[in-house]
């Protein structure tokens, strides 16, 4: 069997028509996204484009979350590997600065994805909250290898470097970068999820036993959707470096990954464009409540259990049960 | 939401984005001195953090929140003890709220973090706490001066000194938690100790953390050692302590520290088993200099506690910074004047009641107090100096220009060479 050929399934002739209206409406997103800097303070731009990156971060959660049904505790310790890797290139690898930066964002996608390869090896045996507890472990160990390999990752300390050169420096330039980067990926993985490949991932999300006696490989199928969404964490920890010129263990840590996830939670798990919505929802709370109290980790955390109580399926699907007109009607 | 209803919401929020831009704008040219202080408030060393804030209130209320006639605005943000977080809190600071300058920090990543940051903005940022050693010297940037700080390494350089020549240990061993701050100041100790002739036994490294000593303890009891150096923080110290005692091994062994294991933000609520340990530091809290002591009492009559480190060095760090302002005549806005009015400031009235001014590495000259944990009259205890170096340099002894080839204290690196 191949991963490929699957039968053009109902599901995919009922919602091409509404494909088309989707890609316009995102579109006008990523055009109303694009004159964004042109009204907001430096500060702001700097929020916004950390909204990107860890909206990116998060969908590449949801890929395997919403879609595949195995929700990953290792996709913060990606996102870092590929940022320290970025920084580390840049900083030592004393080639001319351009070709520094083009070999350092290779590498950091690179090493991002053959991590995400090598955990899912280990990891897409197993589901539930036994794929948690592995991705958990196999995030733990990249935190542990970060902070104890003083040599290379700097500890404790982390590692600095002169990343923001020529026009990445102006914060509107990097802002724009980013959005493209972040447009292209998006669009990669509401294209991966909405193939055939990605049909097949919602039936192992579905039913592992079913999909199995049809003659789907899942673990092939996880293998490549594991890796795949790696490549994207990888993807978004590349910006990351870029944004902060900075990495160290915290970034790699297990609060990471957590965060990703709440990103993806808070903005509707399998919904993918949630992601960016949680991301914006969850660091705006962080910065605006933080300025008023010190107890903003409370307020976030009540706000998370409210989301939980009264949206359970993120953000977007509330505003989805509040639109009864909404063609996603017709989908089950 | 349909196409219709989009264009409305986003016309809406550009327009009210257009109508905000001149009112930030206005915000901008009103008159404070805006402070940008970053602290721990939340995270593993919180208690750090608000003792930071404390301290720099402190100094802000005592001088009536105004310098050279300007209003003081004092903007406290929580770096969650998280040099991602503290970015992001930087970023807001100087972007948002236009901050003439930033101040703070505790935990080195975090400040780390921050340096690297106004480094890209030349935004001036004062470190009173954070100790990292390359940023006053192998990595320094121009507008991060150590303000009433101290690099790492500093106060270990003396203590190696005293310990071998006039405490006449021999052989010691290290206990540290196992990071940067742990390896610099281990690093400074040993250095200059094995340079006098004395011997390293053994360093043991733990996690920070550690909940169980014994492991090690039962080791050190083995050694046959002189003395132990310890260097610990926040509740590993105590844990430390509490059970170095427990072991019996009190009474049997001596121990040196470095300065944060028996600061009184450790000590405050420990019993005898800190007693007689020797520091070395340039703050000592029991000092009878009278300047000093004013300062402890006001600060104690204020918040019920005796100063510690975090406290003292932020009250004289916003010090030093506010005189350079009052000389600059208020002009703020001019950051090379402010850089470089700070670097040639003489700190006279500090609570140190000594002048202090800083190389021009921006890391302060200090006469370094070596100190003992005393018992005093009300039970509870304090250090108070027995010794002094006057004038120690963060280089120590040594020509800055050769101490900076050598690499960075770190767990492989402490200072000794192989034979």
């Amino acid at each position: 069997m191949t991963l490929n050929q699957v039968a053009p399934s109902p599901l995919v002739s009922a919602s091409r028509n509404r494909t088309r209206a989707l890609l316009v409406f995102a579109g006008f997103l990523v055009a109303a996204a694009a004159v964004l800097p042109l009204g907001l303070s430096r500060y702001h731009l700097g929020l916004a484009t950390e909204v990107l990156i860890y909206g990116t971060l998060a969908m590449s959660i949801d890929i395997l979350a919403g879609f595949a049904g195995r929700t990953s505790l290792a996709h913060g310790a990606i996102f870092g590997v590929s940022a320290y890797v970025v920084v580390y290139v840049v900083s030592t690898s004393g080639l001319p600065p351009l070709l520094g930066i083009a070999l350092g964002v290779a590498l950091g996608v690179f090493a991002a994805t053959l991590l995400a390869a090598l955990f899912s090896l280990i990891a897409v045996r197993t589901s539930g909250v036994y794929f948690l507890l592995i991705t958990l472990a196999l995030g733990m160990i990249i935190w542990g290898i970060c902070l104890r390999w003083t040599d290379v990752t700097g500890g404790e300390n982390g590692l600095r470097g002169d990343l923001r050169i020529g026009l990445l420096r102006d914060p509107r330039a990097f802002y724009w970068i980013t959005l493209a980067v972040t447009a292209v990926l998006s669009f990669a993985m509401w294209r991966l999820v909405r193939s055939p490949f990605g049909l097949t991932l919602r039936g192992i999300r579905d039913s592992e036993s079913r999909m199995r006696s049809l003659g789907y490989d899942v673990h092939a199928h996880l293998f490549v959707a594991f890796t795949a969404s790696g490549f994207f964490a990888g993807a978004a920890g590349v910006l990351y470096a870029f944004f902060n010129s900075f990495v160290s263990p915290t970034t790699v840590a297990l609060a990471q990954s957590v965060q990703g996830l709440l990103m993806a939670i808070t903005g509707g798990i399998g919904t993918l464009f949630g992601s960016f919505i949680g991301s914006a929802a969850i660091l705006t709370l962080q910065n605006v409540v933080s300025s008023y109290t010190e107890r903003w980790q409370t307020v976030l955390g009540l706000t998370f259990i409210l989301v939980m109580i009264f949206a359970p399926n993120g953000l977007i699907g509330l505003m989805r049960s509040l639109l009864p007109s909404n063609t996603d009607r017709t989908e089950p | 939401m349909d196409r219709r209803q989009f264009l409305k919401t986003s016309t809406a929020s550009l327009a009210t984005i257009a109508v905000a831009k001149p009112w930030v704008a206005a915000k901008a040219q009103a008159e404070p001195i805006r402070v940008g202080l970053l602290a721990p408030l939340t995270g593993v060393v919180a208690a750090g953090g608000r003792e930071m804030v404390e301290g720099t209130q402190f100094y802000f209320d005592g001088i009536g929140n105004a310098i050279a006639g300007r209003k003081v605005e004092l903007m406290v943000e929580d770096d969650a003890s998280n040099p991602d977080t503290a970015l992001q809190k930087a970023r807001k600071l100087v972007e948002q709220d236009n901050a003439h300058f930033l101040i703070g920090n505790l935990l080195a990543n975090t400040g780390l973090a921050v340096a690297n940051y106004v480094k890209e903005n030349g935004t001036p940022y004062f470190i009173p706490i954070i100790a990292a050693d390359d940023l006053t010297q192998r990595a320094r940037i121009k507008n991060v001066i150590r303000v009433a700080g101290y690099s790492a390494s500093a106060f270990t350089h003396p203590l190696g000194d005293y310990a071998y020549k006039k405490l006449g240990f021999k052989r010691i061993a290290t206990i540290s938690q196992d990071y940067s701050f742990g390896h610099e100041q281990c690093g400074g100790l040993c250095q200059v100790f094995v340079e006098s002739g004395g011997e390293i036994v053994q360093q043991f490294w733990h996690p920070l953390n550690t909940a169980d000593f014994s492991p090690y303890l039962g080791q050190i009891a083995d050694l046959k050692l002189d003395a132990l150096f310890m260097m610990e923080n926040g509740a590993d110290a105590t844990r430390l302590m509490q059970q170095f005692a427990s072991f019996g091994l009190k009474d049997k062994l001596p121990v040196i520290s470095a300065m944060n294991t028996t600061d009184q933000s450790v000590i405050r609520t420990l019993g005898s088993e800190c007693e007689g340990i020797i520091s070395a530091a340039h703050f000592a809290e029991g000092s009878d200099n009278p300047v000093t002591q004013k300062f402890v009492a006001d600060y104690s009559a204020k918040y019920g506690k005796v100063p510690s480190l975090f406290g003292f060095s932020m009250y004289s760090g916003s010090m030093w910074v506010s005189q350079a302002i009052e000389k600059l005549k208020g002009k703020v806005e001019d950051r090379d004047a402010l850089i470089a009015t700070v670097l040639g400031i003489e700190l006279t009235n500090s609570p140190l009641g000594k002048t202090v001014k800083l190389d021009s590495f921006g890391n302060p000259i200090y006469d370094v107090a070596i100190r003992k944990v005393v018992k005093r009259p009300d039970g509870k205890f304090w250090n108070v100096p027995i010794d002094t170096y006057p004038n120690v340099s963060q280089f120590w002894t040594y020509d800055p220009e050769t101490y900076m080839k050598q690499p960075s204290y770190s767990r492989t690196f402490q200072g000794i060479k192989k034979a």
